[in-house]
C-alpha cells in the first residue's frame, strides 16, 4: 500500500488536519434536531451543505439551517450538487465561497441524472478552473484510475471516488478498481457516495482509503444518531486495521492452537 | 423591462441593478447572486446593471450530501 498515515494519524487535506476521517452529509434527516444529534455523536471532520433558491423548500431555507450550521462548529464543505455544466459548477462554487466563507468545495458535475454519475469528460476542466481560482477542490468522481490521476495532475490534493451511485447504499461495487486506486495514487482518497452499512465504510478504510463521506445511510436509518456513531466507529476501526497491516489469507487451514502435545493423540 | 428572478418573471425599471432586483425579492441573508450563470459578488450589487430577459439567481444554504 502506498498511503502512509502521518505520524499523529490525522487526516490531512490541503495541509489542514482533521481528527475524524468521516465526512457527513446534512440532508434527509427526520428533523434538524436529529441531524444536530447525529453530528454531535459522529463528530465528523466536515459536514456538507448546498445552495438552492430561497423559498424552494420552506422547511430548509432561511435562518434555521444557517443557525444550526453555526452551532455545529464543524467545518462546512459546500457542494455543487445538481450542476450538469462546467460553468454552472464554477458559478455555484463561487457563490458557495461567498456564502459559507470557505475555499472548500465538493465538486459535483453530474453527467447522467439517472445514476448521478459524475461527468468524467468535463470534471477535470471544472476542477482545474476552480483550483486556479483558489479553491480547495474535493472532486466527486468515479473509481476510474485515469480520471483520478488527471484530477491530481491539475492540482486536486485529494479525490473522492464513489463506491456506488449516490443514495443506493450498495457498498463498493468495484472493489478491484478501488484497491487499484489505492495502489496507484499517493493523495488522500475519500470514498464518497454509495455506502449503506458501517461494514462498507470499514471495508474501504481497510483497503487504505483515507476517509468516507456519506449521508443517506445515516439519515434514512431507523436511528440516525446511533448509525452516525456506528459509521464513525467503523471508519476508525477500518483505518486502524489498515495501519496495523492485515495477515495474508491462506488457502488451507492452519491450526492456531499448537499441535505439539495434543492430549489423547497416539502415533498408531 | 422583464427579467427572470429565481425563475419568476419580474418587472423592473430599465437599467435596474442587481440591488434593485434584490429589493423586490427581499431574500433573507445569507445568500449569493448570479446573473446569467455568472457570479455577482456582494460588492457589485449596486453597480451591476441588468438587461431585459436576464436570469437572476438568488440562492441560500440548504442541507446537502
Amino acid at each position: 500500500m502506498t498511503a502512509i498515515p502521518s505520524s499523529d494519524d490525522a487526516l490531512v487535506l490541503y495541509g489542514q488536519r482533521f481528527q475524524s476521517r468521516l465526512l457527513l452529509g446534512t440532508s434527509r434527516y427526520p428533523s434538524p434536531a436529529v441531524l444536530e444529534a447525529a453530528v454531535a455523536r459522529a463528530r465528523p471532520a466536515m459536514v456538507t451543505a448546498s445552495l438552492r433558491r430561497q423559498g424552494s423548500n420552506a422547511a430548509e431555507t432561511g435562518s434555521d439551517f444557517w443557525a444550526l450550521l453555526k452551532r455545529l462548529e464543524v467545518p462546512v464543505l459546500p457542494n455543487t450538487a445538481g450542476c450538469m455544466r462546467v460553468q454552472e459548477a464554477i458559478t455555484t462554487a463561487q457563490m458557495a465561497r461567498e456564502v459559507f466563507e470557505t475555499p472548500w468545495i465538493k465538486l459535483e458535475l453530474i453527467g447522467d441524472d439517472y445514476t448521478l454519475q459524475p461527468d468524467t469528460l468535463n470534471l477535470v476542466e471544472a476542477a482545474s478552473i476552480l483550483i486556479k481560482d483558489g479553491f480547495q477542490v474535493l472532486p466527486y468522481c468515479t473509481e476510474d484510475l485515469v480520471l483520478c490521476q488527471r484530477l491530481v495532475d491539475v492540482g486536486c490534493q485529494a479525490v473522492m471516488p464513489w463506491a456506488a451511485p449516490i443514495g443506493t447504499g450498495r457498498g463498493p461495487v468495484n472493489p478491484y478498481a478501488m484497491q487499484a486506486l489505492r495502489e496507484r495514487l499517493n493523495v488522500p482518497l475519500i470514498c464518497d457516495a454509495g455506502l449503506g452499512l458501517p461494514s462498507h465504510a470499514c471495508q474501504v478504510m481497510e483497503w487504505g482509503f483515507d476517509g468516507v463521506l456519506l449521508n443517506t445511510a445515516v439519515a434514512l436509518s431507523q436511528d440516525p444518531v446511533a448509525m452516525a456513531g456506528a459509521f464513525a466507529d467503523a471508519t476508525a476501526a477500518g483505518h486502524a486495521a489498515f495501519r496495523a497491516g492485515a495477515m495474508q489469507a491462506q488457502d488451507t487451514a492452519q491450526p492456531s492452537t499448537p499441535v505439539l502435545g495434543t492430549p489423547f493423540w497416539h502415533n498408531a | 423591462m422583464q427579467i427572470l428572478l429565481n425563475n419568476q418573471a419580474t418587472e423592473l425599471p430599465a437599467h435596474a441593478t442587481v440591488a434593485q432586483a434584490l429589493a423586490q425579492l427581499q431574500p433573507q441573508p445569507p445568500f449569493a447572486v448570479a446573473v446569467n450563470t455568472e457570479f455577482v459578488p456582494k460588492a457589485l450589487y449596486e453597480s451591476r446593471v441588468l438587461q431585459a430577459n436576464d436570469k437572476v439567481e438568488v440562492i441560500s444554504p440548504v442541507t446537502g450530501g
